[in-house]
């Protein structure tokens, strides 16, 4: 098996197969237990940023007592750099769709939602299409099984899983406090299996080709491939499925413009990786293979000489403080703090050193903070500040 | 006034008078009168059986669900980074320029409302765009023209 | 038997009850975890991030209010990571709040405040937002002052108004930075369905929710010698007042209450017990009369059940709420408004005074009271019925200001004419402490006899459930009220405005057949108002109750109708119950408020 982190193009996600029926059909004649012992095997982990490992995840709702359950796809796609599960619900659909319906039947939920997020409505009423179709279908092989699109209307946060369900009962989208987790008490304190679209799309390919084909892609502790949103200062931005575990130098090498400073990997909240690490850094969830390897949602964005990191700062920072959802001080204050606090050492109202008291202070907001936002800003803001500590500052 | 309580009926007798259909019904009045106001939002808490304020709260919480008054088209133009960074101020002050109105204004003739918002999920085709529902990508300064050109003509 | 367990903390271990959180198995324990968000009477929030706590094995931090504990669970409550993390916090929240202290109201009683004073926060590190935010003051209801600048964002006054009192008059609206405690479209608390119950008020940790306070007034009108200034004390008051002046809570502290009022220089110190009696004799008649106009006459016009109609909050709740049922209020106005309608009135007659010059005030454990003295249909006597309304903790306050050291006081007794009670009188401040007063009265009118309870304790109608039953049957009336015989008397008790709209909407669906309710809004009656000292809780709401109770059984007379004073007032000036003049003076009308 290869140990080399190369950059390696793979196609399964978006290659037409017009397959969905006989996946379906053939799948929920299987063996629960032995669809959840596969999936656990492949080592498939959710493809939304956090990484939860999804057959685990499916393992705990199934064994969950619920009178009813529910499947929900996260499809409220709002980390800034991100755009492939757009890309996946227009091209791929019943990939999805069937993932949602073996969900279901591995876990006993009859009931599923896709939440699209309000930037995405213009995708609604083809895949209210789709789901129609789909449902037909449900309805041909008898098997009892209903999705619904629910809207969101512009709100970041919803993307947490527990701010989305409090979204779809009609509330404010503030993430809940946990325990307890969603596939014990979720949507309705139901028990909820909720997943990003991506990662459901890799468990069809999962159940369409099994596991060894996913496990043997991508490298130890990340398996399989990932869509990559691409963007930034690159001659070729688009989405592009790639096997994780690839080094950031490869990748630059690939998408870079020959004068890449530096990667944003995974989004705002996620690492800024300067050019001397690029060789360290490894894309992936765990293990230190050959230095720092860094969990994604997908988001590549690839920022070139001419850019400013203070405005690049500049700008999350000030993204997280209109997007967190305000309840919890570390994250409502801190984001405030920090936005005014770096302006202020830019204008020389502060000294240089307060950047230090900021890094503390994101610790803090880490250590602290109600829900991944709030625990995340520290990532963007120390890699950013420390690798590039004079641009904050002149 | 008339016209939007019998829209809010109807959108709860279609989506359902719970707490959680309050989402769908908020969004459905937005899609027709681009904005909620004081006394929609009280339409609405009597037609579901919510408090106003709870009403009020849970709207002023999504972006997309203004409560100020709104035009006809309502265009939000994407600030975050890579937007930022591959010209979204040129688009904006295109757009100020052929309006004459600045971010959060809405034109006299109450056609457009100019608003900013956070990523629209169209890094890799920045400048992006949302007029309504109707996203325009990869925008300069002539292409907004055309595309404003047309909305100024309808 | 014993499923305890094993909770490990700062290395001790403790066998605790299972279904704890963190935060209630340290408190069993005896170590303190500091809080803000958190209150006993709310759901867990869990927002605030003061409570939080090391859990051995993780990295993040827990916030041990919502945090519940497992076996072998490891807590560290005082390590150099949770003090410096609870630090910053604390430093995060002084920077959004206008901590300008010595200038605002609620200074010395913060909790924001004391947890500064704790952690010794003396850092100037972060830039202070406060000059960033264009915060508000809503001034404009006559009971509550919001001052956003000084809120820390806990949502307790959210979870109260929904929880609690089932108003929602309060949300949170917006997000990220802009997030902040509202009505709707930020309208003044006095243009909502706001009932000025003050249970925010009660709740809220910071000076961001007051009381509108009136103690300047009362101070200039006390130095005025042209004036005669009149003070009347509700009952709560005297289980209360101790507690913000030294005493334990649930301390009786009535007569150095009233020497504390005559030492501030009021010209009479009164009682409102004294028209607690007479809304006994009012509304007793009011309920018998309507008993008898259905019973007997068979007039459908009469509305049962009838409803109480001496707390403020309540009234003003059912106006926006339920105004269709408005006709089921007893007409009677509540004691301080009746009081008032005499002082200017009967008493100013008795006294020879001109009530032009009389300044009627009255400390009252209410915030909506202030609202109510301020209807305008509450100008019977032709003057301003009850000019001032102080709460407890303004009372409170002047006795501070004054000098007075208030546990050294001798007891003194209320002043005559007005000043004479029962100890029927006194449970009005407690739940179901009406309905025991009007069964008490009302009971021996019809059948000539005490209530069958021992030592006049009608139990089922006293506690902390919020909604209760009870029903006494009524056997071998007297004469007059032989239509009475053998009709089971039904009553229902509610206290919290939530259980008031559950007995409402059990109405409103014809499943309550009830004669008479009690209705209080808030939690515990009076005792537990909104203008009450400031924690009140579920355990001291329990203590302020027994001494409810042990200030009736202390009481020589223990029914309203025995009330010497109470038999004058008739015989000398109003006559008879819901006769002429007490139609004029002590009933009223209500309106219908917007629902939204």
């Amino acid at each position: 098996m290869s140990t080399s982190y190369n950059l390696k193009r793979a196609d399964f996600i978006f290659r037409n197969e017009n397959d969905w029926e006989k996946i379906l059909i053939r799948t929920i004649k299987r063996d629960k237990q032995e669809l959840i012992n596969e999936l656990i095997s492949s080592e498939l982990k959710g493809r939304g940023g956090a990484g939860f490992p999804t057959g685990l995840k499916w393992k705990l709702a199934s064994e969950a007592s619920s009178d009813q359950k529910y499947v929900i796809c996260n499809a409220d796609e709002g980390e800034p750099g991100t755009f492939k599960d757009r890309e996946i619900l227009t091209k791929v659909p019943f990939k999805v769709l069937t993932a949602m319906g073996i969900c279901g039947f591995i876990t006993g939920a009859t009931k599923a939602f896709i939440y699209l997020r309000g930037e995405y409505k213009f995708l609604k009423t083809d895949l209210e299409k789709a789901i129609d179709e789909f449902e037909y279908y449900c309805k041909e092989i008898d098997f009892d099984f209903k999705i619904e699109i629910f809207m969101g209307s512009g709100a970041y946060i919803c993307g947490e899983e527990t701010a989305l369900m409090e979204s779809m009962e009609g509330k404010r989208g503030e993430p809940r406090n946990k325990p307890p987790f969603p596939t014990h008490k979720g949507y309705m304190e139901k028990s909820t299996i909720i997943n990003n679209v991506e990662t459901l799309a890799h468990t069809f390919t999962i159940f369409k080709h099994g596991a060894k084909k996913f496990y043997d892609l991508g490298v130890q502790f990340s398996r399989g491939t990932k869509l990559f949103s691409v963007s930034g200062d690159t001659p070729k931005p688009g989405i592009y499925e790639l096997e994780l575990g690839m080094s950031l130098q490869d990748f630059v090498d690939e998408f870079g413009d020959g004068d890449t400073k530096a990667v944003q990997v995974g989004g705002a909240s996620g690492f800024l990786v300067p050019r001397k690490r690029f060789n360290e850094t490894a894309i992936g969830f765990k293990g230190k293979l050959s230095g720092i390897s860094l969990p994604t949602g997908g988001s590549m964005m690839l920022f070139n000489s001419t850019r400013s990191m203070f405005n690049v700062l500049d700008n999350y920072l000030e993204f997280f403080r209109e997007e967190s959802c305000g309840q919890c001080t570390p994250c409502r204050v801190g984001c405030q703090q920090l936005l005014i606090g770096i302006k202020a050492v830019k204008q020389g109202a502060k000294p240089a050193n307060y950047l230090d008291k900021l890094l503390k202070l994101t610790e803090t907001m880490q250590y602290t903070a109600k829900c991944g936002l709030g625990q995340s800003v520290a990532n963007s803001f120390s890699s950013i500040v420390e690798n590039f500590r004079e641009e904050m500052i002149y | 006034m008339n016209q939007t309580n019998e829209l809010i009926t109807e959108l709860a007798n279609k989506y359902g008078r719970n707490r959680k259909n309050l989402l769908p019904v908020l969004q459905g009045v937005v899609e027709q009168e681009k904005f909620l106001s004081d006394d929609t939002m009280i339409e609405i808490a009597r037609e579901l059986d919510l408090p106003a304020a709870e009403v009020y709260g849970t709207a002023t919480f999504y972006s997309f669900l203004e409560y100020r008054k709104m035009g006809k088209y309502v265009i939000r133009i994407c600030k975050t980074i890579t937007c930022a960074m591959k010209g979204k101020n040129q688009i904006l002050l295109t757009i100020q320029d052929m309006l004459k109105i600045g971010v959060g204004e809405t034109t006299t003739d109450k056609k457009f409302s100019l608003l900013q918002t956070n990523c629209l999920g169209w890094c890799h085709k920045a400048p992006a765009m949302l007029i309504n529902d109707e996203v325009y990508t990869e925008l300069t300064p002539e292409t907004v023209r055309v595309i404003l050109t047309e909305y100024i003509k309808k | 038997m014993s499923n305890k367990i094993n909770l490990t903390i700062n290395g001790m271990v403790y066998e605790i009850e299972p279904g704890k959180t963190i935060l209630e198995a340290a408190q069993d324990v005896g170590i303190i975890i500091p809080t803000l968000c958190y209150h006993k009477d709310l759901c867990v929030a869990g927002n605030c991030r003061v409570c939080l706590v090391e859990v051995v094995g993780q990295k993040r931090l827990a916030a041990s209010c919502a945090t519940p504990c497992h076996e072998n669970m490891e807590v560290l409550t005082n390590t150099l990571k949770v003090r410096n993390s609870r630090k910053h916090i604390i430093e995060l929240l002084l920077s959004e709040h206008n901590a300008d202290c010595t200038k605002c109201y609620k200074n010395g009683n913060c909790e924001l405040q004391e947890l500064a004073a704790e952690y010794k926060i003396m850092s100037q590190d972060l830039i202070d937002l406060v000059p960033l935010k264009n915060y508000t003051i809503d001034m404009f209801s006559p009971s509550i002052i919001k001052d956003d600048s000084r809120c820390i964002r806990c949502q307790r006054c959210v979870r109260t108004c929904a929880e609690l009192q089932g108003v929602n008059a309060l949300t949170v609206a917006y997000k990220g930075d802009k997030m902040k405690i509202s009505t709707f479209f930020e309208n003044s608390m006095n243009d909502v369905v706001c009932t000025n119950c003050g249970q925010c008020v009660n709740h809220c940790p910071t000076g961001a929710l007051i009381e509108k306070n009136y103690i300047e007034e009362v101070w200039e009108a006390i130095s005025d010698p042209e004036k005669h200034v009149v003070v009347q004390t509700a009952p709560a008051v005297r289980v209360g007042l101790g507690e913000e002046l030294g005493f334990e809570a649930g301390t009786r502290v009535t007569g150095k209450m009233v020497s504390a009022l005559k030492n501030l220089g009021f010209d009479s110190v009164l009682d409102t017990d004294f028209t607690a009696d007479l809304t006994i004799l009012e509304e007793g008649t009011e309920l018998l009369t309507r008993l008898k106009r259905t019973l007997v006459d068979k007039d459908e016009s009469v509305q049962l059940p009838m409803a109480t109609s001496c707390s403020p909050g309540w009234i003003k709740y059912i106006e926006h709420m339920y105004p269709e049922y408005l006709e089921h209020l007893s007409t009677c106005k509540s004691p301080q408004q009746m009081f008032g309608a005499l002082v200017k009135t009967y008493y100013a007659k008795s006294r020879k005074l001109n009530p032009a010059n009389i300044v009627s005030v009255s400390i009252m454990p209410c915030t909506a009271k202030k609202f109510e003295s301020n209807r305008p249909e509450m100008h019977d006597s032709g003057y301003r019925d009850v000019d001032f309304v102080l709460t407890t903790r303004e009372l409170a306050i002047m006795v501070k200001q004054a000098g007075i050291d208030f546990m050294k006081l001798q007891d003194k007794k209320f002043d005559r004419l007005m000043g004479e009670s029962s100890g029927a009188a006194v449970l009005f401040g407690a739940t179901g402490g009406v309905m025991e007063a009007a069964l008490r009265t009302a009971y021996e009118i019809v059948t000539g006899r005490e209530v069958p309870f021992k030592n006049l304790e009608i139990t089922p109608v006293r506690g902390m459930e919020g909604i209760r039953e009870a029903s006494i049957k009524i056997e071998n009336p007297l004469k007059a009220w032989s239509f009475l015989d053998g009709v089971e008397l039904k009553c229902a008790i509610a206290h919290g405005l939530v259980n008031a709209k559950t007995l409402m909407e059990a109405i409103k669906a014809k499943k309550a057949d009830y004669h008479f309710i009690e209705f209080m809004a808030c939690p515990g009656g009076c005792l537990g108002g909104g203008g009450q000292p400031i924690p009140t809780s579920p355990e001291i709401r329990e203590k302020r109750s027994k001494a409810i109770y042990d200030e009736d059984d202390a009481m020589a007379i223990r029914k309203s109708h025995e009330n010497p004073e109470i038999l004058k007032i008739y015989k000398d000036f109003l006559g008879e119950p819901l006769g002429e003049k007490s139609h004029h003076l002590l009933h009223t009308k209500y309106v219908e408020r917007n629902r939204y």
